[in-house]
């Protein structure tokens, strides 16, 4: 019998982001959609930033997790438009970035606030930090360095 | 020229754009004056290289011959470029480097902005995402060309200089002929020339900030976006990006 397509999202929320293990790829929002196509379970991803090095990897541990629960025809589409945003990052998948340490996108274009220490008195370093979705940023009170997650 | 053939070109021009600039960039990578910059710049060759594989992608797949973006991108030789020449200019001091990439950002986003109206959907789908990439690339060289520009004497001269010497390679962006005028007939991609404006009005904006002063001249180099005559420096710069393949055809990882 074939798993449901909720079965399917459910496990995919199962998988981590390869560089931010703390989110699934269902929080990134980077799974745009799940569907059977006869006995063929076409699963359509986009990535994030057009040269994320995550992003095979990412189709790899998709297919992989599938894998270990029986599914056996996987077919992973890559879908380009609408481009990503950050706005499709879930709740709880941005309540999970701040609890790591890396604060969450704010349309403001900067964080709200320092994730270590809650301080406002932040400044940026620069608009290019760790990976492409983020951007550096330092807090003013506590004086820690923190990752941003860039609002695009 | 058919209309399939002059996409083509069309396709190239944008993934060749890309790649060369993305691969020149690449070159900073551990030599960088400060950490953040070196991460900037790595961050930047990365979109770069990611915008060729669709551009390059969907270049192969007008084609219809077979190809692969990695067979264009990794076995043309310089004459089947079709990048402008800003693109391939040597690397120079880090300053210089910056003027490169904000002479040429703010072309490239003028360009993505009028693709994502493209008739063609695929077109408009890869310039969408590319250009919430580019509007991070331009805030960051702008600024670092103001804050350069206007920065200490030294840093000030080095601009200058900079501008001086690139700034002939502008008007090879801004240039058409027969391809773009089919692309514009088709709806697919504007006529460079009508970007002209809006760009020398932020260069205009951009330099005023920076404290340093546009050249007189329009003098244009020209040769590279047609493939006509390209730089000495394009051959010097494939002979490392195509070493891998050239020495191991076919190798993968």
């Amino acid at each position: 019998m074939k798993p449901t397509e909720a079965q399917i999202w459910d496990w995919l929320d199962q998988v981590p982001d390869p560089e931010i293990p703390v989110i699934s790829v269902v929080d990134l929002g980077i799974v745009r959609d799940v569907a059977w196509q006869d006995d063929t379970l076409e699963v359509a991803v986009t990535p994030t930033y057009s040269g994320c090095p995550a992003t095979s990897v990412i189709s790899m541990d998709i297919e992989t997790a599938l894998r270990d629960r029986g599914v056996e025809q996987i077919r992973i589409r890559t879908q380009i438009a609408p481009p990503w945003t950050t706005d499709w990052l879930s709740d709880k998948g941005r309540a999970k970035l701040e609890a790591y340490g890396i604060a969450p996108p704010s349309p403001a274009g900067g964080p709200e606030k320092c994730p270590h220490c809650g301080s406002a008195d932040v400044v940026r370093v620069s608009q290019f930090g760790s990976t492409p979705c983020k951007a550096h940023w330092r807090c003013n009170a506590c004086l820690e360095p923190f990752d941003y997650f860039k609002c695009i | 020229m058919t209309r399939d053939e002059a996409f083509f070109e069309f396709l190239c021009r944008m993934g060749d754009n890309t790649l060369v600039l993305g691969h020149r960039v690449s070159e900073w990578c551990g030599h960088a004056p400060v950490l953040e910059e070196d991460i900037a710049l790595a961050n930047t060759a990365l979109d770069l290289i990611g915008q060729t594989q669709m551009w390059l992608g969907l270049a192969a797949e007008i084609e219809g011959d077979g190809r692969s973006a990695d067979d264009l991108a990794m076995l043309r030789d310089a004459w089947d470029f079709r990048n402008v020449l800003l693109a391939e200019q040597p690397n120079g001091d880090f300053g210089q480097t910056m003027m490169r990439q904000y002479l040429f950002d703010q072309y490239h986003l003028l360009m993505l902005q009028a693709l994502a109206g493209s008739s063609d959907e695929r077109v408009a789908g890869i310039a969408a995402k590319s250009v919430k990439e580019v509007a991070y690339h331009v805030e960051r060289s702008r600024d670092t060309v103001v804050g350069l520009g206007d920065g200490t004497s030294e840093s000030h001269r080095r601009m200058q200089a900079a501008l001086d010497l690139l700034y002939p390679y502008v008007g090879e962006m801004f240039e058409s002929d027969a391809v773009d005028a089919a692309m514009e007939e088709a709806g697919i991609a504007p006529d460079p020339a009508s970007l002209r404006d809006a760009y020398d009005a932020a260069l205009t904006q951009t330099m005023a900030e920076a404290t340093l002063t546009l050249p007189d001249s329009r003098f244009a180099h020209s040769g590279g976006r047609t493939g006509f005559r390209h730089t000495e420096h394009l051959g010097h710069m494939l002979t490392q990006m195509q070493w891998l393949q050239r020495a191991y055809p076919g190798a993968t990882w």
